[in-house]
């Protein structure tokens, strides 16, 4: 299990007074700085008649314009740069799947305030210079890999530096090197433990300790079934390529929300209809500023993402604000007959029935003008049965299950066990055909 | 008294019961009696072969969910009504059938049927009290 390890008490303890001036003298900084340095940032608070000398105090924060992910995307390479490229130590990108990725770049500090954030992330999963830090994140223009890999390093870990894919190496690593960390996506995870079954691994023997799982949306339920699966404690963390890549917050031991690392990284809440900040502790999109980020500084970016902020001293000592895990995307909400769904809803329901595999997908289609949500799930040894009676009454369980979850009838479709495609990355998991114009 | 059936998840989707089939046909297994229950958007394919244990194997290889029942040979008298007077005897001592489906093969004058109760040791009893052949499932499998 974790211990009560704290990487930098001073900056994750601090008492929250004084974190605020310390966040209020970074934010007029790198307001100031943006405005001066990035053209993007002067046209766009010239445009809302707003001058870097009008934040007076942290909620001024609100009179700043919001940058989203296509006004990065329309910059294109470079145009959010605020340093000249002889300064630029690193580039990453988004994945670029929906049109030019995003790009980032980071300066030596950068790099310091990453390994430092990464850092404090893995100390909160117990890493300690006697680990073995196995990180099967993807290194390349993906944040995963380097991020967790300048954390480790800045611990002093010992790092296996495997990359994604490669699963049945990943499992003889884990025997062999007696790996204690884990990193991955926790859709990742679940695909390990089903090829450590079929090539006899008991990962009851292994020396796993704790896991670092993100880049994707996961649940409560997922985490029991990957806790029972690989027998290590499983943290969540939480980042994002255009704030600065993983590390932006993290689980502590507590497993009871994240703690965002507010001395780099503003965060506040907004409802993504009206743009206003709700009230503390209510649902809404997180909209992040970077207080120290020299190479792209970020100011009010919209990062899609679902949450709840809640303050209050940690029992683990660390005062620092804590997010609630991700529950959607503002933009990978389903409407389905005009009924707002999430995926997670579903996924939570799902994993709430024993007999289900924890790897399914949603389809939507509109057959005849209206939505159809059909979730196709694989049919177990658990769940199979030579009646049809007993098959159909499980489906149907698991149809009235997700009804109660999410409001509206869907349809499930039992498919054949492993026909449902394992990730090795992030999952995709939502399957829009509905093709509408 | 009980015969081993083998059941495997068929997803509706072309090929897929021949797959099945090949698969037990590289494994030499030979069916002896088959019976499909088809729904909207799956099948279960049901079998009594010659071989449960290899039987199951290769088609586990094959990535097919697979189950083993326990259910009832029976030989019936091959004459109109032979069937019936069968049921009749389940159905007076109340004890539902899941399903039923027949042999190819004949042993003598009897056709073989395999039978599904809801409670599978009373289903025998009640069957053998009204002194209905149960066959043995060595000869079945050897059939």
């Amino acid at each position: 299990m974790t211990d009560k390890l704290i990487w930098n008490p001073k900056a994750e303890c601090m008492l929250p007074k004084e974190r605020e001036l310390l966040q209020l003298e970074r934010l007029q900084y790198i307001v100031k700085y943006a405005y001066e340095k990035i053209p993007y940032y002067k046209r766009s608070f010239d445009a809302a008649k707003v001058k870097p000398s009008d934040i007076k105090e942290l909620k001024d924060i609100t009179k700043l314009p919001f940058t989203s992910k296509e006004d990065i995307r329309s910059a294109y390479p470079f145009g959010m740069f605020a340093v000249p490229h002889e300064e630029i130590l690193e580039i990453h990108t988004s994945s670029g799947t929906t049109g030019k990725p995003v790009v980032v770049g980071y300066t030596a500090s950068d790099i310091e305030l990453w390994s430092e954030v990464m850092a404090r992330a893995l100390s909160m999963a117990g890493t300690t210079k006697a680990d073995w830090v196995q990180n099967a994140y993807g290194y390349g223009l993906f944040t995963g890999g380097l991020g967790v890999h300048y954390g480790a390093r800045k611990i002093g870990a010992s790092i296996v530096p495997i990359s994604a894919g490669n699963t049945k190496r990943q499992l003889e690593l884990i025997k062999d090197f007696g790996t204690t960390i884990l990193t991955c996506t926790p859709s990742y995870t679940l695909y390990l433990a089903e090829v450590a079954g079929e090539e006899g691994i008991d990962l009851k023997k292994s020396k796993l300790k704790a896991g670092v799982f993100g880049a994707e949306m996961w649940t409560e339920k997922m985490r029991e079934e990957i806790e029972k699966r690989l027998h290590l404690c499983a943290l969540n963390i939480y980042g994002l390529t255009e704030i600065i890549g993983p590390g932006v917050a993290q689980e502590c031991g507590e497993k009871a929300g994240l703690h965002l690392q507010e001395d780099h990284f503003l965060p506040e809440v907004i409802s993504p209809e009206t743009l206003s900040p709700v009230n503390e502790g209510n649902k809404g999109e997180l909209v992040l500023t970077t207080l120290t980020r020299e190479g792209t500084p970020m100011i009010r970016f919209r990062t899609k993402d679902i949450t709840a902020l809640n303050r209050g001293t940690c029992k683990c000592g660390r005062t620092t604000v804590k997010m609630e895990r991700i529950t959607g995307r503002s933009d990978d909400m389903m409407k389905i007959r005009g009924v707002i769904v999430f995926p997670s809803q579903i996924e939570k329901a799902l994993l709430e029935i024993p007999e289900i595999e924890p790897h399914y997908k949603i389809i939507i289609t509109r057959p005849h003008q209206l939505d159809e949500l059909e979730v196709q799930v694989e049919a177990s040894k658990k769940m199979f049965s030579d009646e049809v009676r007993h098959v159909e009454e499980i489906k149907n369980n698991i149809e009235n299950h997700i009804e109660r979850a999410i409001g509206i009838r869907i349809k499930v479709t039992l498919v054949e066990p492993k026909s449902i495609q394992r990730s090795e990355g992030k999952a995709r998991r939502v399957f829009d055909m509905r093709n509408i114009k | 008294m009980q015969v081993k059936q083998v059941s495997i998840f068929l997803e509706n989707k072309k090929g897929r019961l021949l797959d099945a089939l090949k698969a037990l046909a590289r494994a030499k297994i030979n069916i002896r009696a088959l019976s499909i229950a088809d729904t909207a958007d799956y099948g279960i394919l049901r079998m009594i072969v010659s071989d449960v244990v290899r039987a199951k194997a290769a088609l586990e290889t094959a990535g097919f969910t697979v189950k083993e029942t326990e259910v009832i040979a029976i030989a019936v008298n091959d004459q109109p009504g032979g069937l019936a007077k069968i049921l009749e005897v389940l159905n007076n001592a109340g004890l539902n059938v899941e399903y039923v489906y027949a042999f190819a093969e004949k042993q003598e004058n009897d056709a073989i049927v395999v039978l599904r109760t809801e409670n599978i040791e009373l289903g025998i009893k009640t069957l053998t009290n009204a002194k209905v052949k149960i066959l043995e499932p060595k000869k079945v499998y050897a059939l």
